[in-house]
C-alpha cells in the first residue's frame, strides 16, 4: 500500500509540475498574443500620415513690419510671433537679466544660431513660438510700462494670463513663475532681408 | 397580484433570478433607519447619470465631432433643432449638478467615516467613479470647440507633456497629432460618448453591489448587521429600502428637479459658472482668452496646479504643479488608511478632527474661488497657503485622528 501511495504521489507531483509549466507557457503565449493584437489599435492613435505631412515650412514677408508691432503666424497649428524690437526694447534685455531664470539660454529651447544675447539671427527681430512653456497658453504681448495689474517693475515683455508666467522681449522666462523654460525659438532662416522662412533651416528646400 | 402576472413572474424566476434580486436589492435590503439629509445624494447622482445618458444620446444625433463644424453644430442644436436648447441645457446643467451631488455625496462619506472598514473597497470604487466623471466632464467640455474648450484642453494636455522622457510622445499619442486639432476632438468625442459612459455605468453597478454586500453606513456609524433580531435575522435598526427609502428619495428627487428646472429655464449659463462666456467664441488657435479658468468644479485643483512657482528637488515647478494637482484628487482614495480614529462618525470624533475637517472645507472653497481669478502675487500666495492646508488635512490625519479625544459610539440607533 505504502509503495503505491508514494508512486501515485510521485505521478501527481510530476503532473503538477507539467501542469504548472503548461499554465505558465499558455499565459506567456496568451500575453504575447494580446500585446500583438493591442499594437495596431495603439499605433492607430499616433499622429496619422496626414498629420505628419502637415508640418510644411511657412514663408513670411516682414518688409512691412513696424517696430513694436507683434506679427502672429501659424506654423504646424502653433502660433509663432515675429516682433521687430525697438532699441528701447533691446535695452531692457540687459536690465532684466538678474530677474531671469535662464538669461544665457543654456537650456535647449532654441537652435544654436539663436543662442545669443537677443535670441535671434537679426538682433532686432525676435522669432519665437507664442506658447507658454508652462501649459501651452498663448501669452499676451504687454509693451506698456508699469501697468496696474503687472506692477511698477514691469518694463515690457510677455505675460501669460493663464498662470501668471512672465517673459522678456527675448522670450526669456522670469524667475519664480510657473513656466520652467524660455519660449521656444523654432527653426527659421532668412531667405532675403525681408523674407523669413519658419520651420526650415536651409534656403534650398524653400 | 393578479394570477396571470404571478404565473408569468414564476415562469421568469425559474429562468432568471428576478424576484430574488428584487428582494436582495430593494424590498429586503435593510438600510439603517437613521438616514438624514446627506443620504439623498447617492440616488440623486443616479438620477443625474440617467439624465446625462438620455440627453447625451439625443445631442449626438445633431452634433458633429469635426473641428470645422463642431461649434456651428452646437449653435444649430441651440437654434434650429426642435427643443435642442432644452436638451442641451439639460445636459450642460446636468454636468455641473453631477459634481454638486457627487461632491456632497463624497463629503457625506468623509463626515460619517463611510470609507472605514469594511467599506474601503466601496470607497475605492466610488473614487474610480469620481475619476471617470472628471474625464467625462473634461472630454465633454472640449466638444463645443469654443475658446475655453480649446485652451482648457491645451492646458490639460500640456500637463502630460510635463512628464519627463515620455511626455512628448505621450501627448502626441493622446492628441493623434502634434498639436491640439481635429484628430483630438474626434477621439475625445469617442471617449465621451462610448468608452467613458460604459465604464461609468459599469462602475456604478459595482458600487451598488459593493454597498449591498457590506450594507450602508449611517450618521451614527453603527454597524446595524451586528444587532439582528434572533428570530427574523433582520437588523433591528434596519428598514427595507423599498418602500421606505424609495419614498424618501422620491421627495429628494422632486426638490432636486425644482432646482434643476429653475437653473435650466432661468439661468442655464449660471452667470458663466456652468457655461463660460468665452466658450461662446469659436476656438482660435492663435489667441488665448485674456482670462482662462476651468468650470467651477475643477477650480480647486486648478489653483493647486498654478500655485507651485519654485523648482524643488531637481523637479521643475511645472511638473510639481501637475503632481500636486493629481495628488489632490488621488489622495481621497487613501482616506480609509489615513483615518486611524476608533470611531466612524464625526458625531463621536473629537475637536481636532472637527477643526481639521472645517479647515479642509474652507481650503476647498478658497482654492475653488482662487481658481476662477486671474493670478496676482497675493492670490498665488493665498493659493500656496491653502494648498498646504488642503494636504495637511490628509497627510497629518494618521496622527491627529489617533490622538484625538473621541466619544464612545452607541451600540444602537438613538430614539
Amino acid at each position: 500500500m505504502a509503495d503505491t501511495d508514494t508512486g501515485s504521489f510521485k505521478i501527481e507531483e510530476e503532473m503538477n509540475s507539467r501542469r504548472r509549466f503548461l499554465i505558465a507557457a499558455t499565459t506567456v503565449a496568451g500575453g504575447i498574443a494580446s500585446a500583438a493584437v493591442a499594437t495596431p489599435f495603439l499605433l492607430s492613435m499616433m499622429p496619422s500620415e496626414r498629420a505628419k505631412a502637415a508640418g510644411a515650412p511657412v514663408e513670411v514677408d516682414i518688409s512691412k513690419l513696424e517696430p513694436g508691432i507683434l506679427l502672429m503666424v501659424e506654423w504646424r497649428g502653433k502660433v509663432v510671433w515675429i516682433l521687430k524690437r525697438t532699441s528701447e526694447m533691446l535695452a531692457t534685455l540687459k536690465v532684466l537679466e538678474p530677474e531671469l531664470a535662464d538669461p544665457d539660454s543654456e537650456r535647449e529651447q532654441q537652435p544654436d544660431y539663436a543662442k545669443n544675447e537677443t535670441r535671434s539671427i537679426v538682433p532686432e527681430i525676435l522669432v519665437v513660438e507664442g506658447l507658454c512653456t508652462h501649459l501651452g497658453c498663448s501669452p499676451v504681448y504687454r509693451s506698456e510700462i508699469a501697468p496696474a495689474d503687472l506692477g511698477s517693475d514691469w518694463i515690457g515683455g510677455f505675460f501669460c494670463p493663464c498662470h501668471g508666467s512672465k517673459f522678456d522681449y527675448a522670450g526669456r522666462v522670469y524667475k519664480s513663475v510657473p513656466a520652467p523654460t524660455n519660449l521656444f525659438v523654432p527653426p527659421h532662416v532668412y531667405l532675403s532681408d525681408t523674407r523669413l522662412l519658419i520651420g526650415s533651416e536651409s534656403k534650398e528646400t524653400a | 397580484m393578479s394570477k396571470p402576472l404571478n404565473s408569468m413572474i414564476g415562469w421568469i424566476d425559474k429562468r432568471f433570478p428576478l424576484t430574488s434580486n428584487w428582494k436582495a436589492h430593494l424590498t429586503e435590503y435593510y438600510a439603517p433607519k437613521n438616514f438624514n439629509f446627506w443620504y439623498y445624494f447617492g440616488s440623486l447622482a443616479m438620477l443625474v447619470l440617467v439624465n446625462q445618458l438620455l440627453t447625451g444620446i439625443f445631442l449626438t444625433m445633431s452634433y458633429k465631432p469635426d473641428a470645422g463644424m463642431a461649434f456651428a453644430s452646437v449653435e444649430y442644436i441651440m437654434r434650429d433643432v426642435e427643443f435642442g436648447w432644452l436638451i442641451r441645457y439639460m445636459h450642460s446643467t446636468g454636468a455641473s449638478m453631477f459634481f454638486v451631488v457627487v461632491y456632497l455625496h463624497m463629503f457625506r462619506g468623509m463626515m460619517y467615516g463611510s470609507y472605514q472598514k469594511p467599506r474601503e473597497l466601496l470607497w475605492l470604487v466610488g473614487m474610480g467613479i469620481f475619476f471617470i466623471l472628471m474625464s467625462l466632464a473634461f472630454t465633454g467640455y472640449i466638444l463645443p470647440w469654443g475658446q475655453m474648450s480649446y485652451w482648457g484642453a491645451q492646458v490639460i494636455i500640456s500637463m502630460f507633456g510635463a512628464i519627463p522622457v515620455i511626455g512628448d510622445s505621450l501627448s502626441y499619442f493622446i492628441l493623434g497629432d502634434f498639436t491640439l486639432s481635429d484628430a483630438a476632438l474626434n477621439r475625445f468625442f469617442a471617449y465621451h460618448v462610448v468608452t467613458l459612459p460604459v465604464l461609468l455605468v459599469t462602475l456604478v453597478l459595482v458600487h451598488i453591489l459593493a454597498l449591498h454586500e457590506v450594507g450602508s453606513n449611517n450618521p451614527d456609524g453603527i454597524e446595524i448587521k451586528e444587532n439582528k433580531d434572533p428570530v427574523t435575522k433582520i437588523p433591528v435598526d434596519g428598514i427595507p429600502f423599498h418602500p421606505y427609502y424609495t419614498v424618501k428619495d422620491i421627495f429628494g428627487v422632486i426638490v432636486f428637479l425644482i432646482v434643476f428646472c429653475g437653473i435650466i429655464f432661468f439661468a442655464p449659463e449660471f452667470g458663466g459658472y456652468f457655461l463660460e462666456h468665452n466658450n461662446f467664441i469659436p476656438a482660435d488657435t492663435l489667441k488665448t482668452p485674456d482670462h482662462i479658468a476651468p468650470v467651477w468644479y475643477f477650480t480647486p485643483y486648478y489653483s493647486m496646479l498654478r500655485a507651485v512657482t519654485v523648482n524643488f528637488l531637481w523637479i521643475d515647478a511645472k511638473l510639481w504643479g501637475v503632481i500636486l494637482m493629481a495628488a489632490a484628487v488621488v489622495i481621497f482614495a487613501f482616506l480609509p488608511w489615513l483615518d486611524r480614529s476608533p470611531v466612524k462618525s464625526i458625531r463621536y470624533k473629537g475637536p481636532i478632527f472637527k477643526f481639521a475637517m472645517a479647515m479642509f472645507v474652507i481650503s476647498f472653497f478658497v482654492l475653488g474661488w482662487l481658481g476662477m481669478k486671474s493670478p496676482t502675487p497675493l492670490y498665488t500666495t493665498l493659493a500656496q497657503i491653502f494648498t498646504v492646508i488642503y494636504f495637511a488635512f490628509f497627510l497629518l490625519m494618521p496622527w491627529y485622528s489617533k490622538i484625538d479625544k473621541t466619544k464612545p459610539e452607541p451600540k444602537r440607533v438613538k430614539k
